[in-house]
């Protein structure tokens, strides 16, 4: 199934949704008054865009409907579709592999938004391509956190790495890229501990784990994914700010996109960051997880 | 006030008090608040409550109602209208998330059954070993129950927190139904004596109506006393629709906010409290198993408005003190005739405000004031002052220095306390009356160091 019908399908779930809600407006006779943009913005506001680029968005749309005199919503709809697009679309947004293995992929984020499963369907899809994969369970702080990631890497075929809990998560690291190494792996993913990104101390050990990674390797990591849970607010971007300090992310993956349909939040760091969406997490099985692709995106959140 | 972060949103937060009182400077004393100054104040508010991922239908109903308190008032002296328009939203915001019960509610008949729910990775695991070792600092011997089957490890992850605080888990062996475990545990509870019983259960979407019925079935097995929500407060505009579903398929009893301590404005706090009702009975602000606190709805306005400096705290002296009472204190204080009755009154108020110790400490240039550390007042504690003085004669009161040895035995006797406590409180009054005084002249401006809007003196 694509990311398009599962998104689709998600969003008929959800009663009084977003896409429902845009199609009734965009079909409305009423014309472009203020009350339509007053309801376009709310439509924006509950699917968290934010306040800051839905004011954008909406004025945006309100000008060109001027200027290129339009006066009837059907025709408004695919000209948001459009700015949206334009806003999601940021140079390549596969992900990056090595010129020469292995690729490092780095995943980071705060507590609970699916790093691990992530990094478990990451394993999946890698092996499905037959690479041979390394997991390092590079968190070693939240209880049984290795224990979790191992589940992973029989479902996946993958080989973990991990150490003692409480271990230093640099020391797991090397190890896994000197296995990585001596076993031709062609990927090693690390799965961190979910940290807020205020929290220095925190944010310094990841910065560390970072420099092990290029100290081991040339040009690693080759992507730093930050996991962005879909059901977040506004909160979304001080994460994606303070990790992209931090770390340099290269991309995001958005997940829980099944329970929600929405991370509207996407929009307003792609307007004030410019970081790729990269992948999106369906559900909590090995292959619900889908290549983002910002028109299909566009299409069912704000396609009607 | 301080700029959050970088970027339009810090900016938007960070200015909403200066854009009130700049926008709505003009209208200082001008009889009554119209309904456009009303609006003009509104408009900010709700912007900062958005962005405060407070729900926009929540935003809505909440700013109407703040509306028809405000438009008609008439302009106080002291408070430019965006200032008075502030304090009523934050009064209202107060009183929204406050109320109702917010402790647990203890069943006559052990154990006390707790089930927490919510959607995956909102940290449950976590937060039922530290309502467990909260339990068990109150002398209780809980019993954490693994019932979340589905995450890889999630057993694993329970039981080694029991082992870390050494508090029993009971966890499936071969039993791999929700429902049979919580049977199963229920049974071992009685048997050994365990209460309360609080079960973990898996996340799971609020859509999800199989996994949602499962919930069902666990509450028809489990009988839970209390049913809690754990709810990340970093959640967006979808908070409430969670919320809804959880407690149309449950029926709530409270709710456990977690990840307090990063950045989050935690407007999903506002968003269940105005949907589901339920109370916000406890906030996670670390990852320790320690790190499980009480819910101050006061301390979440402020955040959710994003103005937890001076213009809260002036906001919160204004609302507690009344302009009458202040320039009758600050007089006394001039006169150092600052009684023991005052004091009663004056800690009754830090109990309405909140700590003074934190109030002042919060106020640029005073600094952190550990000697008033003695001042700080508990409801208890409280109960036992108001007698002491109570059991004064009105001379006493005004006179405290003529309280010798044998007042002091007569004054315990009669307020049902010992001498010592009478003691401490004479103790914590001249402490008082001694700061107090340090304040008046600070306010009067004679170190001229903060601007407290006390009244001109
Ligand atoms: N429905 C749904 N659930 C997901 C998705 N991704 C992860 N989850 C669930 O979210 C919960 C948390 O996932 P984890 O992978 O443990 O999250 P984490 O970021 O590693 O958590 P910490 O390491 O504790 O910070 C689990 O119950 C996962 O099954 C998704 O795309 N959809
Ligand atoms: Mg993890």
């Amino acid at each position: 199934m694509n990311l398009l019908k599962k998104l689709k399908q998600s969003l008929t779930k959800t009663r009084e949704n977003l896409a429902g809600r845009l199609e009734n407006l965009f079909a409305g006779k009423r014309g472009l008054d203020e009350e339509f943009f007053e309801e376009l913005e709310e439509i924006l506001l509950t699917a968290d865009v934010g306040v800051a680029t839905t004011l954008e968005l909406v004025e945006g749309l309100r000008q060109r409907a001027r200027k290129e005199n339009i006066g009837d919503p059907a025709s408004l709809s695919s000209l948001l579709q459009e700015e949206v697009v334009k806003l999601m679309e940021h140079e390549a947004a596969g992900l990056q592999l090595a010129p020469s293995p292995p690729t490092v992929i780095l995943v980071v984020g705060v507590n609970g938004t699916g790093k691990t499963t992530t990094t478990g369907k990451l394993a999946y899809r890698f092996r499905q391509k037959g690479s041979r994969v390394i997991l390092a369970a590079a968190d070693t702080f939240r209880a049984a956190a290795a224990e979790q990631l191992a589940v992973w890497a029989r479902r996946a075929g993958a080989e973990l790495i991990s150490h003692q809990p409480g271990a230093d998560p640099g020391a797991v690291v090397f190890d896994a890229l000197q296995a990585a190494r001596s076993r031709r792996a062609d990927v090693v993913l690390v799965d961190t501990a979910g940290r807020l990104q205020t929290k220095t101390n925190l944010m310094e050990e990841l910065k560390k784990i970072r420099r092990v990674i290029g100290r081991e390797h040339a040009g690693a990591p080759h992507e730093v994914l930050l996991v962005l849970d879909a059901t977040t607010g506004q909160n979304a971007l001080s994460q994606a700010r303070l990790f992209h300090d931090a770390v340099e992310v290269t991309g995001i993956v958005l997940t829980k996109l099944d329970g929600t349909a929405k991370g509207g939040v996407v929009l307003a760091i792609a307007h004030e960051l410019k970081i790729p969406v990269k992948l999106v997490g369906l559900g909590e099985g090995v292959e619900d997880l889908e290549e983002f692709r910002p028109r299909e995106f566009a299409l069912a959140l704000f396609g009607g | 006030m301080t700029a959050e972060g970088k970027g339009v949103v810090g900016v938007l937060f960070s200015s909403l008090a200066e854009k009130l009182q700049n926008t709505l400077r003009k209208l200082k004393g001008k009889g009554k608040l119209t309904e456009a100054d009303v609006n003009e104040a509104l408009r900010e508010i709700r912007l900062a409550l958005l962005e405060a991922d407070v729900n926009f239908k929540v935003v809505k109903d909440f700013l109407g109602r703040v509306k028809e308190r405000a438009v008609g008032l008439e302009v106080q002296q002291s408070l430019t209208p965006g200032q008075q328009v502030v304090k009523i939203v934050y009064e209202e915001l107060t009183a929204l998330m406050g109320g109702g019960e917010n402790k647990i509610k203890w069943t006559g008949q052990p154990p006390t059954v707790i089930m927490l729910v919510g959607l995956q990775g909102a940290g449950k695991t976590t937060t039922a070993a530290k309502v467990a070792l909260y339990c068990q600092k109150q002398g209780r011997r809980p019993l954490l129950v693994a019932a979340d089957v589905y995450r890889p490890a999630a057993v694993r992850q329970l039981q080694v927190l029991g082992e870390q605080l050494k508090l029993p888990v009971f966890s499936p062996e071969k039993e791999e139904n929700p429902v049979g475990i919580v049977r199963l545990a229920l049974d071992e509870a009685r048997r050994l004596g365990h209460d309360p019983v609080i079960v973990d259960t898996a996340g799971r979407l609020h859509i999800n109506e199989e996994m949602m019925s499962e919930l069902g079935a666990m509450k028809e097995a489990a009988r839970p006393h209390e049913i809690l929500l754990v709810l990340d407060a970093m959640t967006g505009q979808d908070a409430v629709r969670v919320a809804e579903a959880f407690h149309r398929e449950l029926g709530l009893t409270g709710v456990i906010l977690t990840k307090l301590d990063g950045d989050t404005r935690g407007g999903a706090a506002l968003s269940v409290r105005a949907v589901t009702g339920c109370p916000i009975k406890f906030i996670g602000v670390g990852e320790r198993p320690e790190a499980l606190e009480a819910f101050h709805p006061d301390r979440i306005a402020s955040r959710i408005l994003g103005m937890g400096d001076v213009q809260t705290i002036i906001e919160k002296a204004q609302a507690a003190i009344d302009r009458e009472e202040a320039l009758e204190l600050q007089r006394k204080l001039r006169q150092q005739d600052f009684t023991l009755e005052d004091f009663l009154r004056q800690l009754k108020q830090v109990q309405k405000v909140g700590p003074l110790e934190e109030i002042l400490g919060l106020l640029p240039g005073v600094g952190p004031w550990k000697q008033l550390k003695g001042v700080q007042v508990d409801p208890k504690e409280l109960v036992h002052i108001e007698a002491i003085i109570q059991s004064m004669t009105p001379e006493e009161r005004r006179n405290p220095g003529i309280i010798n040895a044998s007042r002091k035995r007569r004054i315990a006797a009669g307020s049902g306390t010992k001498v010592q406590d009478v003691n401490r409180l004479l103790r914590q009054f001249e402490e008082a009356r001694r700061l107090m005084q340090h304040l008046g002249d600070l306010a009067g401006g004679k170190k001229g160091k903060i601007k407290v809007k006390f009244p001109p003196g």
